[in-house]
């Protein structure tokens, strides 16, 4: 049983629940993810791994609601409610070495799949410096943890309500051109990695990102995730999620994640419906 | 006087059914599994059980059916296959049991897998009698996938009474059986109720357990587990690699049938995964998963739906009655044709642009190697295309267990009886052999077993608790 042990609101539609997974806890390395099924009519929908605690056997999965099943696993599963399943840690780990200077870009939720991988790289020894970025104030969070797992912390938001007023992009930019960076990761929303891949592919520096496909099993079964990477088809639960950014086919990474855009909001609808008869 | 012909099974219409994912044939009655019985010439030699890979004593249990005793007949089945109601279903009877039966010389041959199927279906209503488990011995043994192939070496392990723990990776047991065959070919009742006597007796099922992922087989050995069964499958898909292929539409086989099957898409919204098909689908392949897609496709609402097929029709793979059931509902084929590029709008699909081909020389495999003609290029309008040109081994056990023997294909080299590379570590099903069938991984799975119990006798006993 994977029974949720906290529920915490980081902001507006995201939320940070803390799961009782043991067995994902003792293998989970950062840059991997979970599949989760809310119950048994449930879709699988892949989750990065934000934090794990082995001893204490749970993992903390930080998750955005844009459609039907986060949506639901936001109102309906509380602190004491059970996932059906939690299948992990899938994916491959992300190489961690010492690479000297690393910038870790977080764009959004993104700032939550970034905290291991900027914990993982200062533990290597790198001089980490962070970029967090978010439309508004309101969808900031993990400030302080971020502090925490970095050298440096630079954070941005695009109406200028907390940080630097702006993108992610232009401090990462600066950073590039006046400082000697040796790698770069970079997490969030596709347009968003794909526009700091373009910044370090003119500064030369290599960009590791973490591709967000459309998933189904997560054990590469289905090749519902293939991603062009380098002109190469590659399967990104077990190829990936972690690329190097500038070859990535953004347009069509983007375009494949608009497959069932009709069917989600159908199932959004749907699910709003009966969340509205129920309730009246 | 011998009946020239079988008995008939009655079966959905195929305009009603091509509305819904009820199982297509009904099953025989008592009576008429009874007259089917009555056409075996109880053979001595009987070369349809040299033709079963399980070895069942065919005229035997079809002598039991045609006196109706059915209990008996299963029983005598039930000692060779535990898997009954699912072989009788989907073996490729015409290649196998039914191929070499001696009264499909001039005849008919006896309908072996519906008599088969009969006997099994009789039992589920009737009250399943599960094999014996054999004493407690101590010995613990993990068996990872549980595919026919697991499903069956867990069985014959209780039975010599060893302690079983099956892990699946995927939320349901039972592999293929359940995210890639249809329902209305196999209904997952069915394989739901096989799993659960295999749980009945005493093997340990655990789900969302990813071996090489979530553990691996060393941690395996290191957790006290005296050996490993590998049965993990086929299941990495093939693309055919031309231009276009991931253009939204493109689905392979795997995704396609797991989105309907073992996700449930047929039933969205009520179930959360979607599906999407549009209205003319084509379907690149020729074998059973090709098949299985192309009627899955019809019965989600597809207009018209195409199967491309580089060979001719002689030489496809598919199970002949598949092919038939596939025709009779309108699916329609072309074949000596194969996609060369897939054409896009908007990056959604709109077209597959197609070359001719004719059969030359022989392959390794014997069969006319398709070679294309130059200049035959043309194009079809499709909203849909589904890729089911076969599946790999899966590489995630390989790839994880050092010391472990994997052939160029990425199959795990073993011998007829399982054993691997590796100490205790046993292997069979389609990670052996490639994308086979549901009977040879059963049959492997039962060989494993045996090996694995003399394995466990001839080493140390575990110190009894
Ligand atoms: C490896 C991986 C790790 C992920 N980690 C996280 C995470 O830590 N936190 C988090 O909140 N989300 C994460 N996602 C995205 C998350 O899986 C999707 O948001 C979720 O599946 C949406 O389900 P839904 O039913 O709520 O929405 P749907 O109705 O299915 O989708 C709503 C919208 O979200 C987009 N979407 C659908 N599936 C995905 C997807 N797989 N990735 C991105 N966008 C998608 C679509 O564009 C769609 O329009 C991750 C995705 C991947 C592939
Ligand atoms: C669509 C389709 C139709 C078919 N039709 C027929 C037919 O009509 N007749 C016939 O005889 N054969 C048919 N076949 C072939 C047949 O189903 C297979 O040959 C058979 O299922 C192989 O059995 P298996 O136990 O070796 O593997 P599988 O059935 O593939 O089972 C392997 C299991 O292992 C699991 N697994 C894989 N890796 C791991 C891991 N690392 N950790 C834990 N679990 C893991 C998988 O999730 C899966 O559940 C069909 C196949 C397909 C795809
Ligand atoms: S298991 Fe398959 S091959 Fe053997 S008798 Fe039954 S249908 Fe024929
Ligand atoms: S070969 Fe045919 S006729 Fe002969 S025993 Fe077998 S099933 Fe009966
Ligand atoms: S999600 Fe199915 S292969 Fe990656």
């Amino acid at each position: 049983m994977y029974i949720i042990r906290k529920k915490q609101e980081l902001g507006p539609q995201v939320k940070e629940y803390v799961v009782e997974a043991p067995l994902v806890a003792k293998a989970a390395k950062a840059g991997q993810f979970v599949v989760v099924r809310l119950h048994e009519r449930g879709e699988r929908i892949p989750l990065t791994l934000a934090d794990w605690d082995p001893k204490g056997g749970t993992i903390t999965l930080v998750v955005q609601e844009v459609g039907k099943t986060t949506q639901e696993l936001g109102d309906c599963f509380g602190v004491g409610d059970a996932l059906q399943d939690v299948v992990g840690p899938l994916g491959e780990p992300t190489e961690i070495d010492r690479y000297g200077t690393v910038v870790c870009v977080a764009g959004g939720v993104g700032i939550a799949p970034i905290h291991p991988i900027a914990r993982a790289l200062k533990g290597a020894g790198n001089h980490v410096i962070g970029i967090a970025g978010a439309r508004t104030q309101a969808l900031l969070f993990w400030l302080d943890r971020l502090r925490e797992v970095t050298d440096e912390l630079l954070v941005t938001t695009d109406d200028g309500s907390y940080g630097r007023k702006g993108l992610v992009t232009e401090p990462l930019k600066e950073l590039l051109a006046t400082r000697k960076v040796d790698r770069v990761w970079a997490i969030g929303p596709a347009v968003m990695m794909k526009f700091c891949s373009l910044a370090c592919q003119e500064a030369g520096v290599p960009v590791t990102v973490s591709l967000n496909p459309i998933m189904v099993d997560g054990t590469g079964m289905c090749g519902a995730c293939r991603a062009e990477v380098d002109g190469q088809v590659r399967f990104a639960c077990v190829d990936g999620p972690e690329f190097p950014g500038e070859k990535v086919n953004w347009d069509l990474l983007i375009a494949r994640l608009s497959a069932f855009k009709e069917e989600e909001r159908c199932a959004l609808e749907r699910y709003r419906q009966l969340i509205k008869e129920a309730t009246s | 006087m011998i009946r020239k012909t079988q008995v008939p099974m009655r079966e959905q219409d195929p305009r009603a059914r091509i509305h819904n994912f009820d199982e297509v044939p009904l099953g025989y009655t008592p009576e008429e599994a009874m007259e089917e019985a009555k056409r075996c010439l109880q053979c001595k030699n009987a070369p349809c059980v040299g033709g079963c890979p399980v070895g069942i004593d065919i005229p035997g249990f079809i002598a039991h059916i045609a006196k109706g005793d059915f209990r008996a007949a299963i029983r005598l089945i039930k000692e060779s296959n535990n898997l009954p109601a699912i072989c009788g279903r989907v073996c490729p009877q015409e290649t196998q049991c039914q191929g070499v039966c001696t009264l499909g010389r001039k005849f008919e041959p006896v309908a072996i897998g519906r008599l088969e199927r009969f006997v099994a279906d009789w039992e589920r209503e009737n009250g399943v009698e599960l094999p014996r488990v054999g004493r407690p011995t101590g010995f613990r043994v993990a068996v990872v996938g549980s595919g026919p192939a697991g499903l069956t070496c867990a069985v014959d392990l209780r039975r010599y009474g060893h302690e079983v723990t099956m892990f699946e990776a995927l939320h349901e047991p039972g592999g293929v059986l359940m995210y890639g065959i249809p329902e209305f070919r196999l209904p997952k009742a069915i394989v739901k109720a096989e799993i659960s006597s295999v749980r009945e007796m005493g093997a340990e099922i655990v789900t969302d357990a990813v071996v090489g992922k979530t553990f691996t087989i060393d941690d395996l050995f290191a957790d006290g587990y005296h050996a490993v069964f590998v049965g993990s499958g086929a299941g990495l898909p093939r693309f055919l690699g031309v231009p276009g292929e991931s253009l939204i539409g493109v689905y392979s086989a795997n995704e396609f049938l797991t989105r309907v099957n073992l996700m449930r898409a047929y039933r969205f919204p009520e179930y959360d995964t979607p599906i999407k098909v549009g209205r003319r689908v084509a379907v690149v392949g020729g074998g059973n998963v090709a098949m299985d897609a192309a009627r899955t496709a019809l019965r989600l609402g597809a207009e018209e739906v195409l199967v491309l097929y580089r060979r001719t029709e002689a030489e496809m793979p598919a199970r002949r009655e598949e092919i038939h059931h596939a025709v009779e509902e309108g699916v329609r084929f072309e074949f000596l044709v194969s996609p060369v590029r897939f054409l896009g709008e908007n990056g959604r699909l709109s077209g597959v642009e197609c070359v001719r081909m004719e059969l030359g020389a022989p392959d390794e495999s014997g069969r006319r190697r398709p070679v294309p003609i130059e200049g035959s290029e043309f194009s079809l309008a499709i909203d849909t295309a589904v890729i089911a040109i076969g599946n790999r081994p899966h590489p995630l056990v390989p790839r994880t267990t050092p010391g472990l023997e994997v052939s160029r294909h990425g199959t795990i080299v073993a011998t007829e009886d399982g054993a691997t590379s590796r100490k205790g570590v046993f292997a069979g099903g389609d990670i052996v052999t490639g994308a086979a069938t549901v009977i040879s991984a059963m049959g492997a799975g039962k060989r494993a077993a045996a090996a694995i119990h003399h394995y466990l006798l001839d080493s140390t006993p575990p110190a009894r608790p």
